[in-house]
């Protein structure tokens, strides 16, 4: 199969038109903005519909409208523009529509800078809007998973009838590498038998919808959405242990830090130290069960983000007390170099 | 084998297309690459770079902290990123814009007037590929037809007369080591 150079911005575009996402709605950000410059390109000539919004309020409400209407529909943005997005994402959980929604993340808070950052995982993992929803999120870790997680990203939205987000960086969006864009069975997905397209003979009409005034019928609606998150939880939470079979320590990494993460680990294989990567594809559902298979050996895991500490929250949790757990993050934009963390592996094991 | 090279210079020397050219030949070539740009608020005239790794294997980190060559096209790109290069490393050096050799002699520095050969081609924006053959014709990472098929690659098709100029510094670059 032909392998082509891509910018992942550019990647995850092309994934998403192959994957059947008939509409687009966004509003320019760096470091993002190569994927609605393609797809304005692109979607016109494919069939698709692409609108630049007049913000990203507008483009996620447009979501709304699309993903009511039963297509695959897709946004993007970067760090400030999904925080604006944040109303239209717990209203899209509330009345479980499919969509993707994509963010390539910068440094914050507020406006921040345009440089590499990981520092939205809590609003990603924990719901940067309100109510007792969650949203299934994707950390792909080089061009290629990105565009097979983009794939796997509108066939799980349509699955579970609700948002799955994919959690990108600057680097990310920005880096070329090759790719293959797989030919994939279609997987057999749930009828859209709720959609709003009109009641085709039936006596009662769809409606899409987050109200429900009568306490009793939405904590009814809640107990059903918190019943789906556990299927999600039980069935596809995923992870990718690299170096983990003879390893006593752990790095804990996801996206882009990964890859630096691994490039750390080599270094410390070399100098004979066994430590094994453990890089989660899932952020929610946290892939729990890694850590299960690693206690029984782990004598401590260090958790690396690019952030001040957001993820090793879940990792803690994941650990449950069983072993030390340590942090190392850069922020703010700043990228740190394997031998940073090379050097927090060494501590590491000092301090264990 | 993996090599890990920055190159630099200012905007609008042509940076993103020389590592964009060198990662696609090295994947025609059948090897693992990735290709990162700086990229940040500044547009032409301003500082570019981009790291490309080449690898026989899965890459690590696309990051490069020490690379084992520097293609520097302006001096403050020489003074930024030698420090980093790897003891035993290479530094190609566009001599028209930089008047200084680095202070280190762990490495091995190739002074090459890469914008006076573009400018006696005809066309100083082909700067870029005099360095590029400079860097293939020293380490051997590729292969010229390799990298010529890939410029044609990257030249739209409105752009195709460029192709035999681009070619021709490419040569030199490869006839300014080996000769």
């Amino acid at each position: 199969m032909e392998k082509v150079l891509m910018k992942g911005n550019e990647a995850l575009a092309e994934a998403a038109i192959r994957a059947g996402c008939k509409c687009f709605f966004g509003y320019p950000i760096t470091p993002q903005s190569e994927l609605p410059a393609y797809l304005a390109r692109e979607m016109p000539k494919r069939g698709g519909v692409f609108l630049q919004a007049e913000s990203e309020v507008a483009a996620i409400n447009m979501v709304y409208g699309a993903a009511g209407a039963g297509v695959r529909v897709m946004t993007s943005s970067s760090s400030p523009g999904i925080s604006l997005k944040q109303e239209g994402i717990s209203y899209l959980c509330g009345a479980e529509l499919p969509c993707v929604i994509v963010n390539i993340m910068r440094g914050g808070p507020g406006l921040g800078d345009i440089q590499p950052a990981q520092s939205d995982y809590f609003q990603a993992t924990r719901g940067g809007g309100h109510g007792d929803y969650r949203t299934i999120v994707l950390a792909p870790s080089s061009v290629q998973e990105l565009v097979d997680l983009v794939y796997d990203a509108f066939d799980l939205a349509d699955m579970y009838r609700n948002p799955v987000l994919i959690l990108g960086d600057g680097i990310l969006g920005q880096m070329m590498e090759p790719v293959v864009f797989k030919e994939r069975p279609a997987r057999q997905l749930p009828p859209k038998d709720w959609a709003t397209t009109g009641k085709m003979g039936r006596q009662k009409p769809n409606v899409i919808n987050s109200l429900y005034l009568d306490p009793v019928k939405l904590e009814e609606h809640n107990l059903k959405l918190f019943k789906k998150y556990q299927e999600i939880e039980a069935k596809e939470a995923r992870y990718e242990i690299l170096n983990g079979d003879d390893a006593e320590y752990f790095v804990i990494a996801y996206g882009i830090c990964a890859r630096i993460a691994h490039a750390a680990v080599e270094m410390a294989r070399e100098e004979g130290i066994k430590v094994g990567l453990i890089r989660p594809i899932t952020l929610w559902p946290y892939p729990k069960k890694a850590f299960e298979e690693v206690l029984p050996k782990a004598k401590a895991f260090l958790t690396v983000e690019l952030s001040l500490g957001q993820m090793v929250e879940d990792v803690k949790l994941s650990v449950e007390g069983r072993a030390p757990v340590y942090f190392y993050g850069r922020t703010g934009g700043m990228v740190p170099t394997a031998e940073e963390i090379f050097e927090e592996i060494k501590k590491m094991r000092g301090l264990s | 084998m993996k090599m890990e090279i920055i190159m630099a210079g200012f905007g609008g020397q042509g940076i993103m297309l020389m590592g964009e050219i060198l990662a696609h030949s090295a994947m025609l070539e059948g090897r693992e690459v990735s290709w990162i740009p700086s990229y940040g608020p500044e547009m032409r005239g301003g500082t570019a770079n981009c790291m490309v790794v080449i690898s026989d294997k899965r890459i690590p980190s696309p990051i490069i902290s020490s690379p084992d060559v520097l293609v520097a096209m302006n001096k403050p790109s020489m003074e930024k990123f030698t420090p980093m290069v790897k003891s035993g490393g290479i530094v190609i050096l566009n001599k028209a814009l930089i008047d200084e050799r680095p202070a280190r002699d762990d490495i091995k520095v190739i002074e090459v007037d890469a914008t006076g050969i573009a400018d006696e081609l005809g066309n100083m924006r082909v700067a870029n590929m005099v360095a590029l053959g400079v860097l293939i014709g020293e380490t051997g990472i590729v292969k010229p037809e390799t990298v010529i098929k890939s410029i044609d690659y990257f030249l739209p098709a409105h752009r195709k007369n460029m192709m035999e100029i681009n070619e021709k510094a490419l040569k030199r670059g490869i006839a300014e080591v080996q000769k």
